[in-house]
């Protein structure tokens, strides 16, 4: 338990997956001018993220690795090449999954959600964590509390993004570095900050 | 090389660059740019993804249903990553185990989804080979530029060959560490950006909120 506990607290502030690896960053930048749409869009990433990291998790260590398929009775089979193309498949398909099961069952978290969920597809968070996690060799329990985390880290950044830049749009920026150049440099802070818990050992 | 072809390949580098002024590909762009070398490989890599899956798009364009598109564009573009990946772990193994997930990464990097979307499911396989090559290069003189920037001030090397003789090594130059950390990254952007907005006045965004001007004068308040 505690073993797991502290993987959470790394992945969330340690490792955070924006302001430490940088993942994600074209949706971080584009979509935290307003607090509500980042809010929307970091639920939207945990919950994802939560999903497809044990997911690709299971088809890595059952199907892909070597010898995975001892199970079905085929052994010497490597299928390790096949990583990226169908990690990406299970993402597009857990997320168009998702849509569908949300606006059946919870209509009110589909409206919130709205355009974020297919644009999650293409957001380099899903895949770096799932790739994070083949480079790491995490456990299935472990995947599940990286998922988690990793999301988890990631909304708070954007969280925290969107309301610096709320009111930064009321103070005087030089021309030429008004919008995206601050925005840069804010992150920049932000991330020099965050660097601070790298000294926190677990 | 007509008219067409070069505003193709040249417009991206300056004008309408994808990092600078479309918000594209940015991941890649910070955290692989410590080290010249490193930049370059993945910058040759993202230019040819970039180019073939624009290619290739291109080609199926007019058997591509639309609702399939994105699914059928992600599994082009990720064959070629893979394509791509498995060159590198066999002839330059290292450079691969530094680049880790970033290779792999290049299939969400939204330059290449972004180009395939924008450009290549509207335009004859020719123009949208170069358009990608384009965009590629955009990528690539960014990436380049801040990765010289952080080599040659954080460890006063370029491709690994000492520049500025490190004051550690008997030399004059005292490198600055705060390069080599991830957040300079952020830091060179947001000022290349300035530097390119200053130079390309056109670039330059509008203000959200305008402040008024003091509804008091000095004189008032004396």
């Amino acid at each position: 338990m505690e073993h797991f506990l502290s993987l959470f607290v790394r992945t969330v502030f340690i490792e955070n997956m924006a302001l430490a690896f940088f993942l994600g960053m074209c949706s971080f930048l584009a979509l935290s001018k307003k607090i509500n749409a980042a809010i929307g869009l970091g639920i939207a990433v945990i919950v994802v993220q939560a999903v497809t990291v044990p997911a690709n998790n299971l088809i890595l260590n059952y199907l892909l690795k070597e010898d995975a398929l001892a199970w079905a009775g085929v052994s010497g089979v490597d299928l390790t090449f096949l990583t990226f193309i169908s990690f990406i498949g299970v993402i597009a398909a857990i997320v168009q999954i998702m849509e569908m099961v949300m606006d059946k069952y919870l209509p009110a978290l589909y409206n919130a959600l709205g355009v974020f969920l297919p644009l999650i597809t293409v957001n380099c968070v899903i895949m770096g964590g799932s790739l994070f996690m083949v480079e790491r060799d995490y456990t299935f329990g472990e995947s599940i509390v990286y998922g988690v985390g990793s999301g988890a880290g990631w909304a708070l950044a954007i969280l925290l993004l969107a309301s610096v830049r709320e009111k930064l749009k009321y103070s005087d920026v030089p021309e030429g570095l008004r919008g995206l150049g601050i925005t840069f440099i804010t992150v920049g802070l932000m991330s020099l900050g965050f660097m601070s818990f790298g000294g926190i050992s677990l | 090389m007509s008219a067409k072809t070069k505003e193709l390949l040249v417009k991206p580098i300056f004008e309408n660059n994808p990092v600078v002024l479309q918000i594209l590909g940015i991941c890649s762009a910070l955290a692989v740019t410590s080290s010249v070398k490193v930049s370059l490989v993945l910058a040759i890599g993202l230019t040819l993804v970039s180019a073939f899956s624009n290619f290739f798009v291109s080609l199926v364009r007019h058997y591509l249903p639309n609702s399939v598109r994105i699914i059928a564009q992600m599994i082009i573009i990720s064959s070629l990553v893979i394509v791509v990946d498995q060159i590198l772990k066999a002839v330059a193994y290292d450079v691969s185990k530094q680049l880790s997930v970033f290779v792999g990464l290049i299939i969400t990097n939204c330059i290449v989804m972004g180009r395939t979307e924008a450009f290549a499911l509207k335009n004859p396989p020719i123009p949208s080979f170069l358009d990608g090559i384009g965009h590629g290069l955009g990528y690539s003189v960014l990436l380049l530029v801040v990765a010289t920037i952080r080599e040659l001030l954080g460890s006063g090397k370029w491709f690994g060959i000492t520049i500025l003789p490190t004051a550690a090594d008997g030399g004059f130059y005292i490198p600055n560490g705060l390069l080599l950390l991830p957040p300079s990254a952020f830091f060179i952007i947001g000022l290349v950006i300035w530097a390119l907005r200053t130079w390309k006045k056109n670039q330059v965004e509008k203000p959200e909120y305008k402040i008024g001007p003091n509804s008091t004068t000095t004189q008032e308040i004396a």
